[in-house]
């Protein structure tokens, strides 16, 4: 690491408290710079300045205070932001929380030195997100579209499979009529090890290693580490992007885990805790990361976010995820009780969104009728939902024969349309079956659908014509 | 002028020492970078110091000076079709100076300095003139901008200029020696003056049959939008910004999505005015602060907007303001004041959140502009909310509905069933239906409020049985009910959901609104008649009416809507008494 010639190592620390440190006296010391403290066992740790107030700097110790004393131990100031190095030649290497070599390898060869908190995007300069990536996850694909250049979190509940989806999009996503594959950048947050090598192993299955980067910090490595892991992996896949023109999806796993490590930091510093104790500026906080993705005019890169996140409790209410989804250009909500029932992936389409869906859909990138299907297939199977719980009170008897016609839509679209295990299906494949559920129900209902698109797809007119293709 | 240096230093947040003899809310520029900063309190020579840009980097004992001048913004020709951040720098222009990322220390001019306008005089030499009064005029688009005397100045024309020339050249020198050039600088926390309010009486029309039918906004009211994620907030915003009947759009992307701004910057250039036939960029001005660029820029943003707004409304134009979002504004002002260890009250929130979010909307009005020549002007405000859980009891939400004149509520549960807009339209209300009566009984039809009441009240009939369908099942309702539930639910699918994105549908007309429901009830009534006749209801929806009245949003034209009252006449008759 670079080091300036011209730092003091001060050894007056005179409080410590959770993950902070108080040094007395620093002078010249900046804001958000980062500091080298070494214990008087030697170690030497990483810290960043949160605040300075007259002549006391407050230190967050990345790797934890344990073992810091305030007689021995000290720190010097090196005048930088926190950085990192990176280059082209990080592919498909396993780095730790702050970006260094975890694998047993040899350093990276620097291409260019960045500040981790990377600068805000212009939002002139962005550029509208408009190519459709194909997941071949029915749910995603025809109901909540995943544009280039959007992020999209995975909400996700104690015990489901939202890592066996985030892998599966990593495996499946591509945009069509491109040979071009997705670089991945990965950063883990306090997951355990066992999810992290599924990661490891998933992606070496699909033969994607080599476009991998791995952030690792793991359940045991230290919490305030997590605050700069997403920093690094951001300011890593905005090098790829844009330095050199690689699309770059980036899962981001899991921000409760981050969360918590802010939420540890703010409460050190004895500040007046919002919602759940969590810091008033999390929302703040959070959109510094989320934001990062994008595309910028004139620029062949991208970046893809995807970041996942566990909903304590399943409630979809509780600050992280609600903060996310207000940052965020939609959400994929997994359900608990689809899980159960055996759907694989167990998203529930009704509280899912993709905000930048008519970006990328319509003719010329998916189909004409995408827009209505959607629509379509939204309004009938939350109708067919509403009339389970009807029928929970009052028996399937007692519904007229339409509302039965319901709810054999509600059922056959969640055991086909959107339990699907690991098939990869084409868009169309997935209009096909949208268009096969369709004729469950009279043709009268379908009012979301132009009528010019019945006649066209419908099974009852199209019938004979489309089978052969399919 | 004071100059000081930097003692504390915590997020967005400075304290400065040594600056005694500054003013509250004046502009300071902090450190060796000159970062742009404003003064939010005075203790002793400590002067506390909100920073709109990234503090890193920054050390104690660097320099602070202020200015002097409080945080104002530039008035004048080049506002339309602007994009700002939330201290007025225009973004096109930082794109030049420092690429695609916003980087720090740099200050531009709100107002391009090098553009000729064409100003042609509306005074001579010798017209004495006041406050308000029109100098003379520009064309910016299809815009007649008004070039007024500022609101602090009179005094008789000794020179008038005529011709092109740039915001900064003198257009008018007055007797005791005044220049006046084309732009004015006003303080973005102090309101313009105007000669004095008026009623509101006058429907701010938006072609969205949920708000102009039902819950109508007037021009210089107010109007909030909460909702949780998801609920088509933004979508919502952006609709009104689109198709609102007002001269000039002041659009503020507050704390918002980066992504979001861009689709109105690629979008609005390309969509013609429904009333106009121009581009609609041309009459909006943007200010975009997202979500990642400096948080106590984005406190200054909706000042920054509304400014403006007020600038227009002087001329005599009709403004609409949409702010997305103002909890951001909220959670900025929490987090400036969590930095500044004040006693926080409700959710963190400082204690006077409640004044400042209504001396924000009491900015909103619809006023007689100053100047000798008589001229009304409004401006409207329509505020999102984004409520932390979807949850309306939270503060931001409790102290606008307290404000607000209009309230759109909006519900996750029709957002999740693709209902959109997601307006509820039991929990939402429009303070002003009695203002706009008269009007809608002059421009659209006698019976509008008729209507319109029937229409809530069949809504309101709807939950009540739904709530005995879901504890004894459909059958058990007599047949004039079950029709009340598929005339409601045509009411729900047919009138109240609009897409924002059916070329079509997205803009309905204020006529197509009002036949299209006369139409939905003319077949309420229709079903009843019959019913009495012995007709069962079965008989009725088999007919193809259903999918005709089904299909009307699809229709553009009115009379085309207005025969259907005859195809359901002829069609239920022909079932004839029999039964």
């Amino acid at each position: 690491m670079q080091q300036s010639l011209v730092s003091k190592e001060y050894q007056t620390v005179n409080y410590v408290s959770g993950p902070l440190i108080f040094v007395e006296g620093p002078k010249g010391v900046s804001y958000g710079e980062i500091a080298r403290i070494t214990t008087p066992d030697g170690e030497e740790r990483t810290g960043q300045v949160l605040d300075i107030s007259g002549d006391v700097a407050i230190v967050q110790v990345y790797e934890g205070t344990s073992g810091i004393d305030d007689l021995k131990t000290k720190v010097r100031f090196t005048g930088d932001p926190p950085k990192i190095f990176v280059g082209y030649g990080m592919l498909g290497r396993v780095l730790n929380g702050i970006g260094r070599p975890r694998d047993g390898g040899p350093d990276i060869i620097p291409e260019d030195y960045l500040d981790i908190n990377g600068m805000p995007i212009n939002p002139y300069a962005r550029d509208k997100p408009s190519d459709f990536i194909q997941t071949g996850v029915s749910a995603i694909d025809a109901l909540n579209t995943l544009v280039r250049g959007q992020k999209l979190p995975i909400f996700s509940g104690a015990g489901l499979p939202a890592n066996e989806l985030a892998a599966q999009i990593a495996r499946q996503a591509k945009v069509r009529g491109e040979g071009e594959k997705f670089a991945v950048v990965f950063a883990a947050m306090g997951i355990t090890h066992k999810e992290a090598s599924f990661f490891m192993r998933d992606f070496e299955r699909s033969g994607a290693l080599e476009r991998v980067v791995f952030f690792m910090n793991l359940a045991d490595d230290p919490t305030i580490e997590r605050i700069a892991t997403p920093r690094c992996a951001l300011t890593t896949a905005e090098y790829l992007a844009f330095a050199h023109g690689l699309h770059v999806l980036v899962i981001l796993t899991d921000m409760t885990n981050y969360c918590e490590a802010l939420r540890e930091i703010s409460t050190a510093r004895e500040e007046v805790p919002g919602r759940r104790g969590y810091p008033g500026y999390m929302y703040t906080d959070l959109a510094s990361l989320y934001e990062r993705a994008g595309r910028i005019t004139g620029n062949k890169g991208s970046i893809t976010q995807i970041p996942i996140l566990t909903m304590p409790d399943d409630d979809i209410t509780h600050p992280v995820p609600d903060l996310t989804g207000y940052i965020t250009e939609g959400q994929i909500v997994l359900s608990r009780d689809l899980f159960r029932r055996g759907a694989q992936p167990p998203i529930d389409v009704l509280p899912c969104l993709s905000r930048l869906m008519n970006l990328g859909i319509g003719p010329g990138k998916t189909r004409e009728d995408h827009r209505n299907v959607a629509d379509q297939l939204y309004a009938s199977y939350a109708y067919g939902r509403d009339l389970r719980r009807l029928v929970s009170i009052v028996g399937e008897e007692a519904l007229t024969e339409v509302d039965k016609k319901y709810l054999n839509f509600a059922e056959k679209f969640e055991k086909e349309f959107v339990s699907q295990g690991n098939e990869d299906r084409s868009i169309e494949r997935t209009l096909e079956i949208a268009w096969d559920l369709f004729s469950l129900l009279p043709e009268y209902e379908l009012k979301r659908v132009k009528v010019e698109f019945i006649q066209k797809y419908h099974p009852h007119y199209a019938g004979g014509a489309r089978r052969g293709t399919g | 002028m004071a100059e000081g240096l930097v003692a504390r230093i915590s997020g967005p947040v400075v304290v400065a020492r040594n600056m005694k003899g500054s003013r509250m809310y004046d502009v300071v520029l902090v450190g060796d970078e000159e970062l742009n900063g404003e003064i939010i309190r005075l203790d002793g020579d400590e002067a506390v110091v909100q920073v709109y840009e990234n503090t890193e980097g920054l050390k104690v004992g660097e320099k602070v000076t202020t200015t002097d001048v409080p945080l104002s913004v530039e008035l004048g020709p080049g506002l339309l079709s602007s994009i700002y951040d939330g201290i007025q720098r225009p973004l096109p222009a930082l794109t030049e100076m420092s690429g695609s990322f916003i980087s720090r220390g740099i200050t531009v001019p709100g107002l391009d300095r090098s553009r000729k306008w064409d100003f042609s005089p509306a005074v001579r030499k010798g017209d004495s003139v006041g406050p308000g009064d029109i100098l003379g005029t520009v064309q910016e688009y299809h815009i007649e901008h008004r070039i007024m005397v500022p609101p602090t100045v009179s005094g008789v024309v000794q020179h008038i200029h005529e011709g092109p020339c740039t915001v900064e050249d003198t257009v008018c020198v007055l007797e005791d020696g005044t220049e006046l050039t084309m732009m004015q600088r006003w303080p973005v926390r102090k309101n313009r003056p105007y000669t004095r309010k008026l009623d509101p009486t006058v429907p701010l029309l938006t072609g969205q049959r949920v708000f102009d039918s039902m819950f109508p906004l007037v021009k210089g009211g107010t109007a909030m939008i909460p909702g949780g994620f998801g609920t088509g907030k933004t979508v919502s915003e952006q609709t009104l910004a689109k198709w609102a009947d007002t001269q000039i759009v002041v659009y503020i992307g507050c704390g918002e999505r980066g992504n979001e701004m861009t689709d109105v910057l690629t979008e609005f250039p390309e969509l013609v005015d429904p009333r106009t036939g121009k581009p609609l960029i041309h009459r909006t001005v943007m200010i975009a602060n997202t979500s990642n660029m400096p948080v106590a820029a984005r406190e200054a943003s909706i000042y920054t907007g509304i400014t403006i707004g007020e600038y227009f409304r002087d001329m005599g134009y009709d403004v609409s303001l949409m702010a997305d979002s103002t909890s951001r504004w909220g959670e900025a002002l929490r987090e400036v004041s969590g930095r500044l260890e004040e006693m926080p009250g409700e959710e963190g929130y400082p204690a006077y959140l409640a004044a400042r979010l209504a001396a924000f909307y009491e900015r909103a009005g619809r006023v007689v502009c100053m100047g000798s020549e008589e001229r009304t002007g409004s401006v409207t405000i329509v505020g999102a909310v984004s409520p932390p859980g979807g949850d309306f009891s939270e503060p931001i939400t409790q102290n606008t509905l307290r404000i607000a004149g209009t309230f759109w509520a909006l519900d996750t549960s029709l957002a999740n069933r693709r209902h959109f807009p997601a307006i509820n339209w039991i929990k939402s209300y429009s303070l002003y239906l009695d203002m706009v009566h008269e009007w809608f009984v002059e421009n659209v039809a006698e019976d509008w409020k008729d209507l319109r009441d029937r229409n809530m009240y069949l809504l309101q009939k709807e939950v009540e049985l739904q709530e005995i369908v879901q504890l004894v099942g459909p059958d058990a309702l007599p047949e004039h009910e079950k029709a009340i539930l598929e005339i409601t639910r045509m009411i729900r699918e047919d009138f109240l959901q609009q897409s924002a994105y059916d070329p079509v549908d997205s803009f309905c007309s204020l006529q197509k609104q009002y036949w299209m429901l006369k139409v939905i009830l003319f077949f309420h009534d229709a079903i009843i008649d019959a019913m009495e006749r012995g007709v069962s209801m079965k008989q009725i929806l088999d007919l193809p009416l259903k999918t005709r009245i089904a299909r009307m949003k699809e229709i553009e034209e009115v009379s085309e809507i207005k025969g259907i009252i005859e195809e359901i006449n002829t069609g239920i008759k022909g079932i004839g008494g029999g039964g």
